[in-house]
C-alpha cells in the first residue's frame, strides 16, 4: 500500500494525515469536535438520528476499495480526516508558478486568498444539509431515505475536511473561521450561508433530486478546480472529496430519472398522450413533466449564480496564484498561463445576448459555467433517453444561461428561457410558466406522503435498477428507532 | 482616458431628476441617500462601474446631493447614506478607472472626492445635518472612506459584510480618500490594528469592527430596518435645524462655454491658452443687500449665486483646462455693496439660509486654497475686494494693487476693505482664517486690522498694512505684471503645486489639511510610481489576474 493510504482508525478522528503525531491540530480538531456534534444534532436529519442507517463510511484512500458499508446510528458516524495519496514530485501545474514544485504550506502571500477560497467552499457543506434535514419525514422509501442521508454524512466530512485545511494552515483565523461555520444557518436571516443557492428551502424530493443533480454538480466542478491547486493539501483533500460526490451526483440524476419514469409508465397506462394535460396527469399521482421542467428552470438558473461575475478579477487571480486551476486542467493542451488567450463570454450589450471575446484569464468563471452546462446536458439527455423509449413526446432542456439571472451579467435582465430579452412586464406576465408556482409547491407537498415499508416506494417514483451494496429490493437500509 | 483635446469638457452640474447613481428621498427630518450606480453610468469609456465603485461622476452626484440637503431641505436633520445594492454598499473607485486616468484626473479626482467627504463632515459641525451610514454591505477601499465621513456607522453584521481599505494590498496604492487619517484621527483606531486592517483585504466584519472602532454598532439583518430608524432618530435629536422652513431651490447655472472665456451671471473667465493664464473676475452685487434674512432667502442672493458659479469655474479650470497654470484673479463692481451684503451674512448667525451662504462662501474659498494653480491677485480700480470678496486676494500666492487711477478713468480707485467675517467666518483647512494664517509670525498686525475694519484702504495703505504683496502705479503697473506672469508660467508646473501647497498652509494642522496635504505628497507620489502604475504595476495589471512585480527597493 502506497504510503498515506493507511488510515487510523482507532483514535476519535480516523484519519490519514499523521494527527496522532500533531498534537496542535488534534487539540484544535478535538476542541472543535463537540461543536460539530452539536451542531449535527440540532441542525441535521430531524426525527432520525437514533435510526440505524445503512452507510458507507470512509476507511481508506484507495481507489479500489475504500469504503465500507454498515449500520450506524448518524451521530455516531466516523466523519474522518483523509487526503488522496501524495503524488510524488507532484508540481504546480498552471499561472506564473506553473513547474514549480507544488506548495505543501500555504504561501504567505497567498494566505487571505487561499482561506477564502476553503471558507467559501466550506460553506457549502453544512449548508446543504441544512437545507434537508426535513426530508426524512417524506422520504418516497428507505433506499431514498439511506441515500439522502449518505449524502448528509459526507456533506459533513467535506465541512470536516474543509476545516482541517483551515485548522492545519491557518494559524488561529482559521480556527475562527471554523467555528463560523458552525453557526451559519441556511436561510437564516441574521447569519445565512455565504451563497445564496444555499439560503433556498429544499422542501420536497423533487427539489433534493435537482437540488443534488445541479447544484452539487456545481460543488463538483469547484472541487475539480481546486483539486488542480498547486497547494497540495488542498488538492489532494478535493480528490478525495470527489470521489464520494460522485454518488451525489449519481442520487440526482436516477432520482430525476426514476420520476419521469414514473410519469411516463402512468401516463401510458392511463393512455394520456399530452404530456401538458397537468391536470388529468396530477390526478395519476405523479409529477407532471411540465413541473420537472420547471424545476430543472430553477435549480440551474439558481446554481448558475454560484459561478460569480463572468468577468472576475478573483477568478483570475486564484489561477494566475495557482491555487484553483480550470475544470480537468491537467488534461488540458495550451500554455496553462492565459496570458495571451482570449475566451467568449455571453455579455449583455444595448439590450442584446452578444457574445465578446475577453481575456481568458478574467473569464475563468465563465469557462467553468461552460464546462458544468455541458456535464448538465449529458445528464438532461439521459433523462430524455427514457421518455424516448416511452414514445412520451415531451423533452426536457436547459433554459438559456440567461434567464432568471442574480448574479453577473445578467442579473437583472429579464429572459426567457429561450434567450429572447423582453421588457419585465411580460416576463413577469410568463414566468408562472418558467418556474414553480405556489400552487405546483402544494400539489408536490400533498404528494409527499413518506413509504417507510422496505422494498416499496411512493406512486410517484419508479424504483432502482439496483440496491445499493449490490443489496435485494426488500432490503431494510434504515432501521428506524421509532418503529 | 487620457483627455484628447476634443474631448468633452466634464460638467459638474446636475439635479436629483438627473441622477444615475444616487437616489435621493426625503421623508420629514430623514433624508435618504441611496447609492446604486449604474455600472453603464461611467463619466468615460472603458470600464464598467460595478459592485458600487464610483468615478467622478457619481461623486458630482453626491455632491449635488449635499448642497441640495442644505439649501432646499432645511428641516433635514439626519442624511441616511445606504446601498440600494444588495450585499455591497460600495466597493470604492473604480480601479479600471484608475488605472487607464491620467496622473492629472486621478489627482484631481481624489481632491474632488476629499473635498466631498469633508463637505459631509462640515454639513454635520456646522449645519446640524447628522449622518448616518447604513453600511448594509461589503464597504471596501473608497466605500469605508465614504462611511467614515458620518457621524455614526452601522455595519449589517450578517457574517459576510465587512469594511475594508484593500488598497495596499490589492493595488499597492493608499485609501487616496483620506482613509488612513480618518482610521487613527477620526475614528481613533489604535494604530497596530489600524496598520492590521490596511493591510488585510478582506478586510473585518460584524463584532470585531465594532471593537477595532471601525463602525459603532454591528447590527443583525432582523434589526437592521429597526436599528437605523433609531439611530436616525438619536442623531435628528442633536440637530440645531429649523423644525420648519421652506427651502430655496437651486436652479441650474447661467453658464456659457466658448473656446476663450467660461462666462456666468456674476463670474467671467477669460481663457488665455498662449500664455498658461486663466483670469477670473467676480463682479459685485447688482444692487443693495436685502433689507432682512427673510427677503434675502432666493437662490439669486448675490453671495449664494455668485459662490455657486465660482464654485463651477473652479472645479471647470481645474478638469477641463490643466495648462492653465496661473489664475489671475480679479473684481469689479461696488464694494459698499459687497459690504452691505456681509453686514447682513454676519448680522443674523441663527438664520438657517445665511449661515448655509456663509459655510458655501466658507468652502468654495477652501476650494481655492486647495487648487493647485498658481493664484495672484490683482487689484485694480473699479474692483470690489471687500469684506468676503478680499478673501479671494487672502487666498492667493501674492497680491498687486495699483495705485491712483489711470489718466482719464474714473472709476473708484483700487483697494480693499475688510468685513468682520474676514476673521474666523471663512477659515482654511488648517482652522486658521486667511488673514491669520497671512500674520502668522505678525499677529500685531492682526490686533491692528481689526481696528480698521470698514475703512477702505487704498493700494498704498493696503501694502503699508502688509495686505498686498506690492502696489505699482500706472507707470510700472503693466510692466511688473507681465514680468510676474511670465516668470511664473515658466517655472516648472511640479515644483509651483509643491511649493504653493506647502506655502499657503502655515502653522496648526487639522485633520483636514493632514488629509489634502498627505495625500498630496504620499498618494500622489505612489500614483507616479512604478510599483503602481508601470507596466508591471498593480493598478495597471488589476483584473488581470496577473501578478505585480515591484521594485523591493525602499526610497
Amino acid at each position: 500500500m502506497p504510503d498515506g493510504m493507511l488510515v487510523d482508525y482507532d483514535g476519535l478522528i480516523p484519519n490519514n494525515v499523521g494527527l496522532n503525531q500533531d498534537a496542535r491540530l488534534r487539540k484544535a480538531l478535538e476542541t472543535w469536535h463537540p461543536g460539530y456534534i452539536d451542531w449535527w444534532k440540532e441542525m441535521g436529519p430531524e426525527g432520525f438520528q437514533e435510526s440505524l442507517v445503512y452507510l458507507r463510511t470512509a476507511v481508506s484512500v484507495d481507489p479500489k476499495g475504500w469504503a465500507r458499508f454498515g449500520y450506524v446510528k448518524m451521530p455516531e458516524y466516523r466523519w474522518g480526516i483523509l487526503l488522496a495519496p501524495a503524488v510524488e514530485g507532484r508540481r504546480i501545474g498552471f499561472g506564473q508558478h506553473k513547474g514549480e514544485p507544488a506548495w505543501q504550506e500555504v504561501p504567505g502571500e497567498y494566505r487571505a486568498m487561499l482561506r477564502r477560497l476553503i471558507v467559501i467552499q466550506g460553506d457549502t457543506e453544512p449548508a446543504s444539509v441544512e437545507q434537508q434535514r426535513h426530508l426524512g419525514k417524506t422520504a418516497p422509501s428507505l433506499y431514498d431515505m439511506r441515500n439522502l442521508f449518505q449524502v448528509n454524512v459526507e456533506e459533513g466530512r467535506h465541512l470536516w475536511a474543509m476545516v482541517y485545511l483551515l485548522q492545519k494552515y491557518f494559524g488561529k483565523d482559521g480556527r475562527e473561521e471554523a467555528e463560523e461555520l458552525l453557526r451559519r444557518r441556511s436561510g437564516s436571516r441574521d447569519a445565512p450561508r455565504m451563497l445564496g443557492a444555499f439560503n433556498e428551502a429544499t422542501p420536497d424530493w423533487l427539489s433534493f433530486f435537482m437540488f443534488t443533480f445541479f447544484t452539487d454538480r456545481d460543488g463538483k466542478m469547484q472541487l475539480e478546480a481546486l483539486a488542480q491547486s498547486g497547494f497540495d493539501p488542498l488538492s489532494r483533500t478535493c480528490r478525495f472529496m470527489l470521489t464520494e460526490e460522485a454518488h451525489h451526483m449519481f442520487v440526482g440524476e436516477t432520482g430525476v430519472q426514476r420520476i419521469v419514469e414514473r410519469t411516463a409508465q402512468a401516463m401510458n397506462a392511463a393512455g394520456i398522450e399530452d404530456p401538458t394535460d397537468v391536470e388529468r396527469v396530477r390526478a395519476l399521482g405523479v409529477i407532471d413533466l411540465p413541473l420537472v421542467q420547471k424545476k430543472i428552470n430553477l435549480h440551474f438558473s439558481l446554481t448558475l449564480d454560484l459561478f460569480g461575475n463572468e468577468v472576475s478579477t478573483n477568478a483570475a487571480n486564484a489561477y494566475n496564484a495557482g491555487l484553483k486551476g480550470r475544470y480537468r486542467e491537467d488534461k488540458i493542451d495550451d500554455d496553462h498561463r492565459l496570458l495571451d488567450s482570449t475566451y467568449p463570454v455571453l455579455r449583455l450589450k444595448e439590450g442584446r445576448i452578444v457574445e465578446e471575446q475577453v481575456p481568458a484569464l478574467s473569464a475563468l468563471n465563465m469557462r467553468l459555467r461552460d464546462d458544468y452546462v455541458a456535464d448538465c446536458r449529458a445528464g438532461v439527455e439521459r433523462w430524455n433517453r427514457v421518455l424516448e423509449k416511452a414514445n412520451i413526446p415531451f423533452r426536457l432542456t436547459l433554459p438559456h444561461v440567461a434567464f432568471n439571472r442574480r448574479i453577473g451579467e445578467f442579473a437583472g435582465a429579464h429572459v426567457t428561457p429561450e434567450g429572447e430579452v423582453v421588457d419585465a412586464a411580460s416576463w413577469a406576465a410568463r414566468c408562472g410558466s418558467w418556474l414553480p408556482s405556489a400552487e405546483d409547491g402544494m400539489f408536490l407537498e400533498g404528494l409527499m406522503r413518506p413509504e417507510y415499508a422496505p422494498g416499496r416506494y411512493a406512486g410517484w417514483i419508479a424504483p432502482p435498477k439496483v440496491g445499493i451494496d449490490g443489496k435485494p429490493g426488500e432490503f431494510e437500509y434504515v432501521k428506524l428507532h421509532m418503529a | 482616458m487620457d483627455q484628447a483635446a476634443d474631448a468633452p469638457h466634464i460638467t459638474f452640474e446636475t439635479e436629483p431628476a438627473r441622477y444615475r447613481h444616487w437616489r435621493l428621498s426625503v421623508s420629514g427630518e430623514v433624508a435618504t441617500l441611496t447609492l446604486d450606480v449604474d455600472p453603464q453610468g461611467g463619466l468615460f469609456l472603458g470600464y464598467e462601474l460595478k459592485l458600487n465603485s464610483y468615478d467622478l461622476g457619481v461623486d458630482i452626484e453626491l455632491a449635488d446631493a449635499l448642497q441640495r440637503l442644505r439649501f432646499e431641505h432645511p428641516t433635514v436633520r439626519v442624511a441616511v447614506l445606504r446601498s440600494g445594492k444588495e450585499g455591497v454598499f460600495c466597493a470604492g473607485a473604480n480601479i479600471r478607472m484608475l488605472g487607464r486616468a491620467s496622473h492629472g484626473h486621478k489627482v484631481n479626482f481624489c481632491k474632488f472626492t476629499n473635498e466631498t467627504r469633508c463637505a459631509i463632515e462640515d454639513a454635520s459641525e456646522n449645519s446640524g445635518i447628522k449622518f448616518l451610514a447604513a453600511v448594509n454591505g461589503t464597504a471596501a477601499g473608497g466605500g469605508y472612506e465614504l462611511a467614515v465621513a458620518a457621524d455614526r456607522i452601522l455595519l449589517i453584521d450578517d457574517r459576510r459584510s465587512a469594511v475594508s481599505l484593500p488598497e495596499t494590498a490589492l493595488l499597492a496604492v493608499l485609501p487616496g480618500t483620506g482613509g488612513l487619517t480618518r482610521v487613527t484621527d477620526k475614528r481613533k483606531v489604535r494604530r497596530d490594528l489600524a496598520d492590521l486592517f490596511c493591510s488585510t483585504e478582506e478586510g473585518v466584519r460584524g463584532r470585531r469592527a465594532v471593537e477595532w472602532r471601525l463602525v459603532d454598532e454591528a447590527v443583525p439583518p432582523s434589526r437592521w430596518e429597526e436599528r437605523i430608524a433609531a439611530a436616525a432618530a438619536e442623531l435628528a435629536a442633536t440637530s440645531d435645524r429649523p423644525r420648519q422652513a421652506e427651502g430655496v431651490a437651486l436652479p441650474p447655472l447661467a453658464k456659457s462655454r466658448g473656446p476663450d472665456a467660461i462666462v456666468y451671471r456674476h463670474v467671467r473667465v477669460a481663457l488665455d491658452r498662449p500664455a498658461g493664464r486663466a483670469t477670473i473676475t467676480v463682479l459685485g452685487p447688482e444692487a443693495d443687500a436685502p433689507a432682512t434674512p427673510e427677503a434675502a432667502r432666493t437662490a439669486g442672493f448675490w453671495p449664494l449665486a455668485m459662490a455657486r458659479e465660482l464654485d463651477d469655474a473652479l472645479l471647470d479650470l481645474r478638469f477641463n483646462e490643466p495648462r492653465l497654470g496661473v489664475l489671475v484673479l480679479r473684481s469689479e463692481g461696488d464694494a459698499a455693496r459687497v459690504l452691505a451684503h456681509d453686514a447682513l451674512l454676519a448680522a443674523h448667525p441663527g438664520d438657517w439660509f445665511l449661515r448655509e451662504v456663509r459655510h458655501l462662501l466658507k468652502r468654495v474659498f477652501k476650494r481655492l486654497d486647495l487648487t493647485s494653480r498658481s493664484l495672484f491677485a490683482v487689484i485694480e480700480p473699479g474692483s470690489c475686494f471687500a469684506g468676503s470678496l478680499a478673501e479671494l486676494v487672502f487666498a492667493a500666492d501674492r497680491q498687486y494693487a495699483f495705485i491712483g487711477r489711470p489718466a482719464g478713468d474714473n472709476r473708484p480707485p483700487a483697494g480693499l476693505v475688510l468685513s468682520a467675517l474676514n476673521f474666523g467666518a471663512y477659515p482654511m483647512a488648517n482652522g486658521l482664517s486667511r488673514l491669520a494664517a497671512r500674520f502668522w509670525g505678525e499677529p500685531w498686525r492682526l490686533d491692528a486690522l481689526r481696528a480698521r475694519i470698514g475703512e477702505s484702504l487704498p493700494a498704498e495703505a493696503a501694502e503699508e498694512a502688509g495686505l498686498v504683496t506690492a502696489a505699482y502705479d500706472e507707470a510700472d503697473w503693466d510692466e511688473e505684471l507681465r514680468l510676474v506672469l511670465e516668470e511664473r508660467a515658466s517655472f516648472s508646473p511640479d515644483a509651483l503645486t509643491g511649493m504653493e501647497a506647502n506655502l499657503r498652509f502655515v502653522g496648526p494642522e487639522t485633520m483636514e489639511s493632514r488629509i489634502f496635504g498627505r495625500l498630496s505628497a504620499w498618494q500622489n507620489w505612489i500614483f507616479q510610481r512604478p510599483n503602481a502604475v508601470g507596466e508591471k504595476g498593480a493598478l495597471k495589471l488589476y483584473g488581470t489576474g496577473v501578478q505585480p512585480e515591484f521594485d523591493r527597493e525602499r526610497v
